[in-house]
């Protein structure tokens, strides 16, 4: 909804009860009502969106204290923000938690507060609209029963988090709804939305806004029946069939996130596996083994993670000012960045000589909205969105331009001489190339301040990071232009600045191209890629760049050759002509260094041991150019870094990124180490002068 | 008040697309979509400036109820844009063009998005009327004896659907299918099965030639569908067709001995067409570029037998009204709903008995030549959307007078249900 109805009547209007107008105390919003029905609303101080923090629990606390000496008919808890329920425990409060000792204590404590709100002798219900995440569905999880507003949904992301739910949810979820699925919720850290809630038994209701008042008098007054434990949760309730079922759930975590790395998932598994029955034995291990993840690595560098996005996003202005984009290329990026923006609500024309490109930019939209579960009407609008423009009509109504065209300056000179001319005197011009310098493109623009680099990487719909980069004359107001559009898409701007490769293929570049050299000296395929991915990458560094196209890796290293003052690997012939001659270009062509069955990797023994170990080879020369390119300032810090290579390139993230792992392992020592790799392989390795600002 | 002079700007449709069977790939406000986002993006006009959205469809499908607010939501013309859908079979496509042009005219709107769409290949399956009661028994049938009951009412014929195009080119009144009313004019004009054949023929060559020569580009846009094929031509045309392979084709309608055939007839076709029309004001404000200028409009309506005859009457009222001759009017889009049709036509107003009698004129309208005839092919070899081959006439003619210097032109359709629409054209200064 939308226009100056819509704008004059202003949002939903939340149905807050008797408490709609009651003084807030310590986050929490109380009164009640005629019928004695007691409305207790979550307002979280200071904050647009309810964290929980031990604060916020004592403050509730304070409520049940006075609904224990005076308990009302019935309670109504919700929350007074627009936005949702509640986005789960404070990460900040949970990362400050260093001390087991203490952190078990205040884990009791909160616990016993909960176990509270569930012992209350009146019914209680859980009013959820939007999100009811983490510690906030554990407090819905308290209640006797749960009415969703149309739009609600529910989740336990801890695992994402390097933990598992800490407040009540390993035995309270299953204790609600059927065991097994219990389980995969907690861990996926997939979210079940309004109907998937309703069919899994954790909303009793669904319905409107405007209907809520009605729902809960209903609600209280008929009470809630819920189906006893079918046929298959009474099985789990017999120890060696849950054996069983942890086994599988065991050995398909362990293909997903290997317990080396990521033991929450296992721990999770565990507590459930090993509490039949028994609450209070149940409530005792939850906590204990939350304190145990909490001092992990893992779990450190995970959260560590989590506030580096929300940096990155907080750096997005909130208006973009975009409301049209026109994508120039229909290649597999420009195509997959129209489909993207266009799902995400943009008005995107793509344009290309190639009628058959545009055309085939359609079904890859149509697999990408269904992906992410799009209604069929919702599909049908982003696909209204995404017009096909073969004359490139759109550039004149664009308010930016994204060029995804070929990687060659010269293809790029004429797009740039025929588009420019034609686009809105506002309007942005931004290009997606990988290897080119922006100084260069820029050249002969008559407006180069609104020229930027808007930098995307593939798969599209996986890698949240796209990189905004700077040239030197490039405007400050373009630049926040596009960290606005950025956010608007639903993507993480990394604001960099122009250099061989930016920040992202340039640490990534001299990881595939070892590849190469190992391949060359003759490393098998599947035993290079098993090294990265026990390193922790999520996908070996061959079978990577057969995904990204070897003519693309290519073009990126010779680009980065020419550009760079230090010394990079010789690209071997062989290679060169694999991929201009024979064309074997990577998934695309069905065959690089691997063959392609229908966009899938044919490997003949995946599990094939390395005779030594090289991921040292593999890895640090990342490392190194990630310290050139803080030198440089092409990165602005650290974090940016981390930040930009987990979420543009899925560097392992329980490392927390390539810089907290070289400070992990000691900046010295790993300048040591490339001194010594650089003695035996070749000046590639000789590490950066700026690991000396490191140490 | 004076009346406003109008103008067409622009305007382009969808390639036909020949229903081959089974549902084609986009339903009708898909086409309208299809070919109206592009139309949109060329105008240096924002497309919430639009004052008005009308298009014509003959068979709308459940899901679309009205297309055209659908369609303009659709292409994001806006919440608040006002747009309806009109019908009057298929003169449909040219009376949306004729109410926003009157529109415009009277000064209530300085831009109109006139369009038409049908897609034929998703014309409703309809039950039988008494299928439709059965049905209806079933649902308040109460308890299970009465549904028992009720099922044994069940018949054979209750599970047979009607196709509901063939109820739709059915004359409601006089149960002749159009086909048949075909048969008749031919009967009575003394169109021979030959002449129809090789009239057939010359549309197919002449929608080849300017396919070839490249006329149809800003016209035709492609479509692109769901599953990434693009449709950039219409597909129904045989270039390679002749009058000796039309000979062995069995007539359609009046079997055995009828001259109507499928390979003398229009195709049965999925497609869409706008065409964006504009005030004097409008024009200059946004520095526009019309194509031509709407003169004037006529509708007319006859014995729905004959009904194959109404481009005659509402064409000739139009060029005498404004005090014209048959030799004034350069060019001719005359809807090829059947050869035999065509043909009948272009005999009536050769026929100085016919023109006396029914025309009231004083001698014979003339000939018209057939070099200024549907110079680009028609709907024998593109097909006949219904609700759109009205929009595509005007929007042909006015581009084919462009291209050929013509200083005025007249499209024309017969109606099924016996009526038929005429507008006249004039080049833009």
């Amino acid at each position: 909804m939308s226009g100056p109805i819509s704008s004059q009547l202003g949002p939903d209007r939340l149905e807050l009860g008797p408490a709609r107008d009651a003084q807030r105390d310590r986050h929490w919003r109380a009164a009640t009502d005629t019928g004695g029905v007691c409305w207790l609303l979550l307002d979280v101080e200071g904050q647009d969106t309810n964290t929980i923090n031990e604060d916020v629990l004592r403050g509730l606390s304070d409520q049940l204290g006075l609904i224990e000496a005076d308990p009302p008919s019935g309670l109504v808890i919700r929350s007074a923000k627009p936005g949702g329920f509640a986005a789960g425990a404070d990460v900040g409060m949970l990362a400050a938690m260093t001390d087991p000792k203490g952190a078990g204590q205040r884990l009791r404590d909160a616990h016993a507060i909960l176990d509270r709100l569930e012992d209350l002798p009146c019914p209680t219900v859980a009013v959820v609209h939007g999100a009811a995440l983490g510690a906030g569905f554990e407090i819905v999880l308290a209640c006797d029963a749960c009415i969703a507003i149309d739009g609600a949904s529910f989740g336990f992301p801890e695992i994402k988090l390097g933990l598992h739910p800490g407040l009540g949810g390993t035995f309270r979820l299953p204790a609600r709804i059927n065991d097994t699925k219990a389980m995969k919720m907690m861990l996926t850290g997939r979210s079940a939305h309004t109907s998937k809630a309703k069919d899994l038994g954790i909303a009793d209701v669904v319905t409107q806004e405007r209907h809520l008042a009605a729902a809960v008098r209903g609600v209280l007054a008929d009470g809630i029946k819920r189906n006893g434990p079918g046929l298959a949760d009474r099985a789990m309730a017999i120890a060696p069939a849950r054996s069983i079922v942890a086994r599988r759930m065991r050995a398909k975590t362990q293909d997903k996130a290997p317990q080396e790395h990521y033991p929450a998932p296992f721990k999770l598994i565990d507590l459930w596996e090993q509490h039949v029955g028994g609450r209070e034995a149940q409530e005792e291990a939850e906590i204990d083994s939350f304190v145990d993840l909490l001092e992990t690595d893992t779990a450190r560098n995970l959260m560590r993670l989590f506030r580096l996005r929300q940096k990155l996003k907080s750096r997005a202005p909130d208006e973009d000012g975009v409301e049209h984009v026109h994508v120039i290329g229909a290649g597999q990026m420009g195509g997959a960045i129209a489909a993207w923006c266009a799902m995400k609500g943009k008005t995107v024309t793509l344009s290309d000589p190639d009628l058959q490109q545009i055309g085939k930019a359609l079904p890859a939209a149509v697999k990408l909205c269904e992906g992410a579960h799009l209604s069929s009407l919702e599909t049908r609008d982003a696909l209204d969105r995404l017009i096909p423009d073969p004359d490139g009509e759109g550039a004149s109504h664009a308010d930016l331009v994204i060029e995804a065209g070929p990687e060659d300056a010269g293809i790029k000179a004429e797009i740039y001489a025929k588009v420019e001319p034609r686009l809105k005197p506002d309007a942005i011009l931004a290009t997606n190339t990988s290897s080119l310098g922006l100084e260069g493109l820029a050249h002969d623009l008559r407006r180069p301040g609104q020229f930027a680099g808007l930098h995307f990487f593939n798969p599209v719909e996986k890698l949240p990071l796209v990189e905004v980069v700077s040239a030197d004359k490039t405007e400050v107001r373009v630049q926040d232009a596009l960290a606005a559009f950025c956010g608007a898409v639903d993507k993480l701007p990394a604001r960099v600045s122009d250099g061989p490769g930016y920040l992202v293929n340039r640490a990534l570049t001299p990881y595939l191209l070892e590849a190469v050299l190992l391949i060359g000296e003759g490393i098998q395929n599947e035993a290079i890629d098993l090294t990265a991915t026990r390193f922790g990458m999520p996908t070996g560094p061959v079978e990577l760049a057969d995904r990204i196209g070897l003519d693309i890796c290519l073009d990126v290293a010779d680009s980065l050759r020419s550009q760079l003052d230090k010394p990079m690997a010789e690209i071997p012939d062989w290679f060169r002509d694999k991929v201009r001659q024979e064309r074997h270009t990577g998934r695309k062509a069905q065959r690089g260094f691997y063959l392609w069955k229908d966009g899938n990797v044919q490997k003949i023994d995946s599990n094939n041991e390395p005779k030594e170990d090289f991921t040292d080879r593999l890895i640090l020369p990342m490392l190194n150019a990630c310290v050139e390119c803080l030198r440089k300032g092409v990165a602005e810090d650290e974090d940016q870094v981390d930040a930009a290579l987990v979420f543009g390139a899925g560097f392992a993230p329980f490392r927390g990124g390539p810089m907290r792992y070289a400070r992990s392992r000691g900046a010295l020592s790993v300048r040591d180490r490339l001194e010594e790799l650089a003695d035996i392989h070749g000046e590639r390795f000789r590490p950066d002068p700026g690991w000396s600002d490191l140490a | 008040m004076k009346d406003r002079p109008v103008y067409l700007v622009d305007g382009a449709r969808t390639p036909f697309l020949k229903a081959r069977g089974r549902r084609g790939p986009f339903t009708p406000v898909d086409l309208a979509v299809q070919c109206g986002r592009p139309l949109l993006l060329r105008q240096p006009i924002d497309r919430r400036d639009f004052d008005l959205v009308i298009l014509g469809c003959v068979n709308v499908i459940a899901d679309e109820m009205n297309p055209a607010r659908v369609a303009a939501l659709r292409m994001g013309m806006g919440d608040a844009m006002v747009a309806f859908t009109v019908q009057i079979n298929c003169g449909s496509g040219m009376q949306s063009i004729d109410t926003g042009f009157r529109y415009i005219r009277d000064g209530r709107c300085d831009l109109v998005l006139a369009g038409g769409t049908e897609a034929l290949s998703h014309a409703p399956l309809v039950l039988s009327a008494d299928a439709a009661d059965w049905y209806a028994g079933m649902a308040t049938a109460k308890g299970p004896v009465d549904r028992a009951l009720q099922l044994t009412d069940l018949r054979p014929d209750h599970l047979r659907p009607v196709i509901g195009l063939e109820r739709g080119l059915t004359d409601p009144v006089t149960d002749l299918s159009m086909g048949q009313t075909a048969e008749i004019l031919a009967y009575r004009f003394g169109i021979s099965r030959e002449a129809a054949d090789s009239y057939a023929v010359q549309s197919h060559r002449r929608l080849e030639r300017a396919q070839h020569e490249g006329w149809l580009a800003t016209e035709v846009l492609p479509a692109f569908d769901r599953d990434g094929k693009v449709h950039d031509r219409d597909d129904g045309i045989r270039p390679d067709t002749s009058t000796a392979a039309l000979a062995a084709l069995k007539p359609a309608f009046e079997k055995p001995y009828g001259n109507v055939t499928p390979g003398n007839s229009s195709q049965i076709t999925d497609g869409a067409s706008w065409v964006i029309l504009a005030s004097e004001e409008a024009v200059s404000k946004r520095g526009l570029e019309p194509i031509a200028r709407i003169v004037d409009s006529e509708w007319a309506a006859l014995d729905p037998a004959f009904m194959g005859l109404g481009p005659v009457l509402c064409a000739t009222s139009l060029v005498r009204r404004h005090g014209l001759a048959r030799e004034d009017i350069g060019l001719w889009e005359l809807n090829e709903a059947f050869a035999a049709q065509v043909l009948a036509c272009l005999a009536a107003w050769e026929d100085k008995a016919f023109c006396r009698d029914v025309l009231k004129l004083d001698d014979a309208f003339g000939r018209i030549d057939p070099g200024r005839l549907n110079v680009d092919g028609g709907a024998i070899a593109l097909g006949h959307p219904v609700g759109t081959s009205g929009n595509r006439i005007v929007l042909h003619l006015a581009k084919a007078m462009r291209r050929r210097g013509d200083r005025r032109g007249i499209a024309t359709e017969c109606i099924g249900g016996g009526q038929g629409g005429a507008m006249l054209l004039e080049a833009a200064a």
